[in-house]
C-alpha cells in the first residue's frame, strides 16, 4: 500500500486526525516565518547553526530575483518542517530527481529559522546601487586581524538555526541546490553550540573558554533596547534604501581560539581576562551573574576588582557611549589544524542597527587592549544587511528589487 | 570509473510512468458515485478533516475546488501509487478557496490528501478514476529517433577510438615517446565521449581505464593509465610493449561490444548526467590524468558526450519541457564558453596550470549545467 514508503504506519484508506501530528508529523510549534522582523534574530537562540555566505555567479538580475522568490517558498516550507517542495523526496516518481534531499523527513521543525542577508558587494551589480543602505559598507581592518580572504565577505548570507543540526544543514543544502547557476557557496560555518541567550527565559551558555559571555545581551523582551540598538529605523534608511527599515545588520566574525594555550592558564588569570567568575559568571567583586557591574570596586590591595583591560570592561556599554549589540554566536570545531591542536573557536554573530556605529567602536576598543587577544585570532569577517520580515504574500525577490 | 550505465532491462523502455499510473491494486472501492461533470469536486479542508465531495471521477481533466476552513496553511494532493504526485496545490491559507486542475489519463485508484500545516502524510482517502486506458502515446517516435541517432553516434566514436588506439599503441611500441604523448589525450577523448556505454562491460573498464590505486586486488595495472605513467614518469618499461598489445586487444573487444549495445531513451538521459558526474568527481579534480595532467581534454570529451545525448533527445524535450531546454542551453553555453578560455592550441591547458579560482569557476558552471541535465530523465520517463 501507499504507506509502505513512509514510516508513519498510517493506513491509506482510513484518514483520521491522527494522521497529522503523529509519527513523522510535526512536533512543537514552528517559528513564524513571516512577520515584522525575520526569525533568527530575537528568536530564542537555538542550539545549532549552519551559516553560509554565497557569491552571485549569474549576471542576470532576473535570475537572482526568481531564485530569491523560489528560496522564499522553500524557506517557508522548511520552517514549517515540510519538504522544500511538495512531495519533494519521492513524489516525482522513480525517474524524477527529488526536489527535497530527504534527510529531514520525519524530523520536527526543531525551531528552524532561516535568515537572509545581503553583502555590500551585491549592491554594486544588478542595478541595485540606488537601493544600497548607506551603513552597508565593508568593516575596517582591526588591529590583530588575521583574515583569510576565503572566509570573508559574500554577496548573500543564509543563517539557518535549529535545535537539530540535521534540520539546519538540510535547510542550507536545499537552498543551495535551488541556487545552482545563480549563486555559489563562498564559505560556510557550522556551529555546534549557542554562546548567547536572546531571551530572559534562557540561561547564558558558555564559550569554549568555559565562560559565560554576553550576560547583558539585548534580549527579545526589551522592546526599547531592540528599537534603539537592533532594528533599523525608517529614518536610518531614507530614499531607495527604505526597504531595509525593520531589518538589522549582521556582523559575522570567525574567531579562532587557541584553546590549548588557554587551558594551561591559571584560573585567576582567566577570570581577570574576562572580568567574571568562571562558575557563576558574576562580575568580579559581585556575587551573582546578573548583579550590577561595579567598575569602581577595588580589591583589598587597592587594584580594580575588574582589571582595566578586562573583556567586560572594554565591551561594556558604559565605556562605549552606550553602544550595545545583540549577540547570537556559536561555538565551532572545524576538525584539527594538523599541528596537534583543535581548530576551534567562536563564530561570532551579532545583530545591530548600524555596524559602523556599534560593532566598529566596540571591536576597536577590544582589538587595542583586550588581553583575550593573546588567545584568539579573527580569521573571517563579513557584514550583511538582513531585510525586515516578510508580510503575507511577499517574497525576498520583490523585497530586494522593489 | 563510477557512473556505470546499467544495461539491464530494469529501465524498461518508455513504459515506466504508465506502470506507476496503472499499478494501483484497486482493492478499495469508491465510496461515492458522482462524477466531475457537474462542476468542480469540492474539498472542505479543516485542521483535522479533508472532506472530498466525491471519490470518483472519469479520466481526463479533473477539477477540484479546495476551501481551507481551518486555521493552518493547507495543501491538497492527488497521489498515484508510491506517493507519486499527480497534482498538488500548495499555500492555501485559511479562508481561501483554490481551483486546481489535474490531468489523469490512466484509470485506477489514487489518493487524495489534505495536509494542514504542510507536513506529515496528510489526511488521505481513496479516489477512483474510471474510464478506458488511453491509446498508445505518440511520443515514441521522437524517442526512437533519439535512440537511433545516439547509437549511430556511439558507433562512430567507438570506431574512432579503435583507430586512434591502434595508432597510439604503434607509437608506444616504436618507442616514439613524444609522439605517443601527443596522441594520448586525443585517443582517450573518444573513450571519454561514450564513457557510460564504454565502461559498462565488466573488467574491460578497469583493464583499459583503471588507475593504479583503484585496480582491484590481484588485478594487474594495465591500460591507458599504465602507459600514461610510463610515458610521463617512469619511461618505457620492459613490459610496455606487452601492455600496449593488451590495450589494443581489450579496446578491440570493447568496441565490438559497445556497438552491439541496445539503448533506451532513459539510458540516454541518465548517460548524459553520468558523463557530467564523471567530470565532477574525476576530471575537474585532476584525478583522472594524474601523470599527463590532460584532464581538460577528458572534461571536454565528457561534456560533448553529454551534449550529444541531449541533442538527440531535443525534439522530444522541446515538446515536453521547453523551459528545461532553455535552461540546458544557457547553462551549457556558459560552461562551453568558459572551457574555451582554457584552450591551448588544439588542446587545453594542463590541469597543473589551472589556479584554484579556475577550478572553482569550472566547478560552478558544471554544477549549474548538471542540475538541469539531471532533470531530463524525469521528463523522458513521463513519455
Amino acid at each position: 500500500m501507499y504507506a509502505a514508503t513512509r514510516n508513519s504506519g498510517h493506513v491509506a484508506a482510513a484518514p483520521s486526525p491522527d494522521s497529522v501530528g503523529g509519527e513523522g508529523g510535526p512536533v512543537g510549534t514552528p517559528i513564524a516565518f513571516r512577520g515584522a522582523h525575520q526569525g533568527g534574530i530575537v528568536t530564542p537562540a537555538q542550539d545549532r547553526m549552519h551559516f553560509v555566505a554565497l557569491d552571485v555567479v549569474s549576471e542576470s538580475a532576473e535570475d537572482l530575483r526568481s531564485m530569491l522568490t523560489a528560496w522564499t517558498r522553500a524557506a517557508e516550507r522548511m520552517t514549517y518542517g515540510a519538504e522544500a517542495a511538495p512531495g519533494g523526496a519521492v513524489g516525482l516518481g522513480p525517474y524524477g530527481v527529488p526536489t527535497d534531499t530527504g534527510e529531514a523527513l520525519d524530523l520536527p521543525p526543531a525551531n528552524l529559522t532561516i535568515t537572509i542577508g545581503y553583502g555590500p558587494s551585491l549592491f554594486e551589480r544588478f542595478g541595485l546601487a540606488g537601493r544600497k543602505p548607506e551603513a552597508l559598507h565593508d568593516l575596517p581592518a582591526f588591529m590583530g586581524d588575521d583574515l583569510d580572504p576565503a572566509t570573508c565577505g559574500g554577496d548573500i548570507c543564509i543563517q539557518a538555526c535549529a535545535d537539530d543540526p540535521q534540520v539546519a544543514v538540510h535547510a542550507v543544502r536545499n537552498l543551495i541546490r535551488l541556487g545552482f547557476g545563480v549563486v555559489a557557496v563562498r564559505w560556510s560555518q557550522l556551529g555546534f553550540g549557542r554562546t548567547s541567550s536572546t531571551s530572559v527565559a534562557q540561561k547564558t551558555p558558555r564559550n569554549l573558554f568555559g565562560f559565560k559571555d554576553g550576560t547583558n545581551n539585548v534580549k527579545a523582551e526589551d522592546a526599547e533596547g531592540l528599537a534603539q540598538h537592533v532594528w533599523v529605523a525608517p529614518e536610518d534608511v531614507p530614499g531607495g534604501a527604505a526597504w531595509m527599515a525593520g531589518g538589522s545588520y549582521l556582523v559575522a566574525r570567525r574567531i579562532r581560539m587557541h584553546i590549548e594555550v588557554w587551558d594551561r592558564t591559571n584560573l585567576q588569570e582567566q577570570q581577570d581576562i574576562f572580568g567574571r567568575g568562571k562558575l557563576e559568571g558574576e562580575p568580579l567583586g559581585a556575587k551573582k551573574e546578573f548583579d550590577a557591574i561595579n567598575f569602581a570596586a577595588t580589591r583589598t590591595d587597592g587594584q580594580p576588582a575588574i582589571p582595566m583591560a578586562a573583556h567586560i570592561r572594554l565591551a561594556h556599554a558604559d565605556n562605549l557611549n552606550g553602544v550595545r549589540i545583540l549577540r547570537r554566536g556559536y561555538n565551532f570545531t572545524d576538525g584539527s589544524d594538523g599541528l596537534g591542536h583543535l581548530n576551534a573557536g567562536l563564530f561570532f554573530v551579532a545583530f545591530m542597527r548600524d555596524a559602523h556605529a556599534q560593532f566598529v567602536p566596540m571591536q576597536r576598543a577590544l582589538a587595542a587592549k583586550d588581553v583575550l587577544n593573546e588567545y584568539i585570532e579573527h580569521t573571517g569577517s563579513a557584514l550583511f544587511a538582513c531585510p525586515p520580515g516578510l508580510a503575507d504574500g511577499a517574497d525576498w525577490g520583490t523585497q530586494l528589487f522593489g | 570509473m563510477s557512473a556505470r550505465l546499467t544495461t539491464r532491462p530494469a529501465l524498461a523502455l518508455l513504459g515506466a510512468a504508465g506502470l506507476a499510473l496503472t499499478g494501483c491494486g484497486g482493492s478499495s472501492s469508491p465510496s461515492g458515485s458522482g462524477s466531475a461533470s457537474g462542476g468542480p469536486i469540492t474539498v472542505n479542508a479543516t485542521d483535522t478533516e479533508c472532506q472530498v465531495s466525491t471519490a470518483t471521477a472519469p479520466a481526463g481533466t479533473i477539477t477540484f475546488k479546495v476551501t481551507n476552513t481551518g486555521t493552518k496553511i493547507n495543501e491538497f494532493y492527488v497521489y498515484a501509487e508510491g506517493d507519486r504526485i499527480v497534482g498538488e496545490v500548495e499555500n492555501i491559507t485559511p479562508g481561501i478557496s483554490r481551483d486546481f486542475h489535474v490531468e489523469v489519463t490512466e484509470p485506477g485508484t489514487y489518493q487524495t490528501a489534505c495536509k494542514p500545516g504542510m507536513v506529515g502524510d496528510g489526511i488521505r482517502a481513496a479516489f477512483t478514476v474510471t474510464g478506458d486506458a488511453p491509446a498508445a502515446k505518440t511520443d515514441d517516435e521522437d524517442l526512437k529517433t533519439a535512440v537511433t541517432g545516439y547509437s549511430r553516434w556511439v558507433n562512430s566514436q567507438a570506431d574512432e577510438f579503435l583507430k586512434e588506439t591502434t595508432a597510439f599503441v604503434a607509437l608506444v611500441k616504436a618507442g616514439k615517446v613524444e609522439e605517443a604523448k601527443a596522441a594520448y589525450p586525443h585517443a582517450r577523448s573518444y573513450w571519454e565521449r561514450i564513457e557510460p556505454v564504454a565502461e559498462s562491460f565488466g573488467d574491460l573498464d578497469p583493464m583499459i581505464d583503471g588507475r593504479e590505486d583503484v585496480t582491484a586486488e590481484g588485478m594487474e595495472f594495465t591500460g591507458y593509465h599504465r602507459l600514461e605513467k610510463d610515458l610521463w614518469v617512469d619511461g618505457l618499461q620492459k613490459d610496455s610493449n606487452a601492455i600496449a598489445d593488451k590495450l589494443l586487444a581489450d579496446v578491440t573487444e570493447l568496441v565490438t561490444k559497445a556497438k552491439s549495445v541496445e539503448l533506451n531513451p532513459l539510458q540516454l538521459a541518465n548517460g548524459s548526467k553520468a558523463l557530467l558526474d564523471e567530470i565532477a568527481t574525476g576530471k575537474v579534480t585532476g584525478e583522472e590524468e594524474r601523470y599527463s595532467h590532460t584532464d581538460l581534454w577528458d572534461f571536454e570529451a565528457n561534456f560533448e558526450g553529454s551534449k550529444q545525448a541531449i541533442a538527440e533527445l531535443r525534439p522530444f524535450l522541446e515538446k515536453k519541457d521547453p523551459d528545461l531546454v532553455a535552461k540546458i542551453d544557457s547553462t551549457g553555453k556558459a560552461l562551453g564558453d568558459l572551457l574555451e578560455t582554457y584552450r591551448d592550441g588544439d588542446g587545453f591547458k594542463l590541469y597543473t596550470d589551472l589556479t584554484e579560482d579556475d577550478v572553482k569557476k569550472l566547478t560552478q558552471a558544471l554544477d549549474a549545467f548538471s542540475e538541469n541535465v539531471a532533470q531530463v530523465a524525469g521528463v523522458v520517463a513521463k513519455a
